[in-house]
């Protein structure tokens, strides 16, 4: 049971991100981290893996200037290795342009499930698994809140608008996760120490046999135009409560005329 | 090249069209002259009057695709409709389970990028210029395509009015779903589970109510909710809960759950992760009560009360039930 993680490194959410108002590129400051919505793939993949007796998990990652922080933490929950594509020409990859990219670097680890986040949070397109399904000529299941292997076939709680389904496809399979799947692990110091000796590989487009005209900011044909704050919403009266703040509330509540 | 065909991908369930689709239909008259739907589902044509009067000329019906996901199959025959020289300008995608799934396959397959968390569009003159809300909603980007078409936007429930155009039914074309979709297509729905909730709809209540981490456990979500039904509104919830599995994913408000936009929204015990306020934050009011003084809740509520919701809430609770 071989098992791909699609994992993006991304500026640490914590510190909020802007676009820049000249260049309308993602403003990056500091060290990528995991996206936390990854560690629950992740934690997916070395679920299954451990259950099916046998096989890895290999990360897949695009990222600029060889970024690797990111992949080192996965790796220190366990993942066997890592694939990094790293290439100025990918600066301004849009998701199909990046779907191409993870999907050709997918096809040299031959897994039998890849695994992705619904959306990723500092982006959140959500189209870029089920574009690498299709790019990959995968079945796909979005939206897993519980994932079952069994006799080369996966099982799925798909979330829907009414609540969910019971999904199944034969593998080789695209599925995405939602947060909160499984609970990630915590690396070990005995995991961290780990990852620094464990496969990395990096490679670059030309290695995937790509051209850079089909990715980058080539690739995406599409561009931002503008950049601007959005309308501030005022922020109106704050009252600390002293035992009689739902009174406010109620008055607020009158004021409005609910029907 | 002028903006003339614009196709919406049409939702329906249990008889009626979802909400989006009509606010979509809406938006499509107001950027071309032909608007056409693509819906799938066995009981599509009956639906051809009610998407009509919202301005769609014809409905592509893919039809009965029985257990398939629609994902692949509503995008493959999307796919065969606009390479067989049918193509639209413009395709809008409603931001659901399904259409980003159909938008994504779709984009992958005729090589044609897609433009997501649409939150407005405009036509300006050969081009349509989209919006998109960034971090939270604090910064909004305006985007364009540059190659060719059709163009893809995913765009977010609510982002538009509903309005119908009065005019009269749409004529029913059907569009098959390719025979040679292989391994591609092989995801089946074994069993369909809905998830029952009481009272109004989450998206299109008049009030909500919604708990966050800070309402401490699973079983203080009960004033949440009972706070919801004194005011005959919905219960919602911050993701940070729903992935702690206090509540069902149906309750969640935010970037990946409902966006609403009630008349009044009541924000328990929630700080204001931007995943969540890209969902709530154009609420007609908000009052929010959260411990934490500097919660970024508190920088778009027109209420903030500064305390602890196991206090106010209960308080509140009593106050509204005396009022009768």
């Amino acid at each position: 049971m071989n098992v791909v993680v699609c994992v993006k490194q991304i500026p640490d959410p914590a510190a909020p991100g802007s676009l820049d108002p000249s260049t309308h590129n993602l403003v990056r400051g500091g060290k990528l981290i995991l996206d936390d919505s990854d560690s629950y793939g992740v934690e997916m993949g070395l679920q299954l893996a451990e259950q099916a007796g046998g096989g890895e998990v290999t990360l897949v990652s695009m990222a600029p200037a060889g970024e690797t922080s990111g992949l080192r933490t996965a790796l220190a929950m366990g993942a066997a290795k890592a694939i990094l594509v790293s290439d100025d020409t990918l600066a301004g990859s849009d998701a199909l342009s990046t779907a191409k990219v993870l999907a050709k670097a997918i096809e040299r680890a031959q897994p039998d499930l890849v695994l992705a986040a619904t959306e990723s949070t500092d982006g959140y397109t959500g189209t870029l698994p089920v574009q690498l399904a299709e790019l990959l000529g995968m079945p796909s299941i979005t939206f897993a809140k519980k994932v079952l292997i069994s006799d080369g076939t996966v099982r799925v709680e798909r979330q829907t608008e009414a609540g969910y389904d019971d999904v199944e496809c034969p593998l080789p399979a695209v599925v995405t996760v939602t947060s909160g799947v499984v609970e990630p692990r915590y690396p070990s110091f005995k995991g961290i120490m780990a990852a620094k000796s464990k496969p990395l590989e990096q490679l670059a487009v030309s290695d995937l046999g790509l051209t850079s005209d089909a990715v980058g900011a080539a690739g995406a044909r599409q561009e931002v135009t503008g950049v601007s704050a959005a309308a501030d919403r005022q922020a109106g009266e704050k009252v600390v409560d002293e035992g009689d703040a739902h009174e406010h509330i109620v008055r607020f509540i009158e004021q409005l005329k609910l029907a | 090249m002028p903006i003339e065909k614009i196709w919406v991908l049409a939702e329906h369930a249990d008889g009626g069209p979802s909400s989006t689709t009509l606010e979509l239909l809406t938006e499509a008259r107001s950027m071309g002259t032909t608007v056409e739907a693509v819906a799938w589902g066995p009981a599509t044509s009956e639906l051809a009057g009610t998407f009509g009067d919202y301005g769609a000329s014809t409905v592509y019906d893919v039809g009965d695709i029985g257990d398939a996901l629609p994902g692949v199959s509503v995008a493959a025959a999307a796919a065969a409709l606009i390479t067989s020289g049918n193509a639209p300008d413009v395709f809008l995608l409603p931001a659901t389970f399904d259409g980003r799934d159909i938008a994504g396959r779709l984009s992958a397959r005729l090589d044609i990028p897609v433009l997501t968390n649409v939150v407005g569009l405009a036509v300006d003159g050969d081009t349509v210029l989209s919006q998109h809300a960034n971090f939270g909603g604090t910064q909004v980007a305006t985007a364009r395509f540059t190659g060719g078409r059709p163009w893809l936007f995913v765009v977010r429930p609510k982002t538009f009015a509903a309005e119908p155009a009065g005019s009269g039914p749409a004529q029913v074309q059907a569009a098959a779903v390719p025979s040679d979709l292989g391994a591609l297509n092989t995801a089946k729905v074994l069993e369909r589970h809905v998830e029952e909730r009481t009272g109004p709809k989450l998206d299109e209540a008049a009030v909500v109510v919604a708990g966050g981490r800070g309402i401490g456990s699973a079983d203080d979500f009960a004033m949440v909710e009972e706070l919801a039904k004194l005011l005959n509104g919905a219960a919602g919830a911050t993701r940070a809960i729903v992935d702690a599995g206090w509540v069902p994913f149906s309750y969640q408000v935010g970037q990946t759950g409902k966006t609403v936009k009630p008349t009044l929204y009541i924000a328990c015990g929630i700080s204001g992760a931007t995943q969540h306020l890209v969902g709530m934050k154009d609420a007609k009011s908000i009052v929010a009560i959260n411990k934490d003084q500097d919660a970024p809740i508190f920088s778009i509520s027109d209420l903030g009360i500064v305390g602890d919701v196991h206090q106010v809430v209960p308080k509140l609770i009593e106050a509204l039930k005396a009022r009768g």
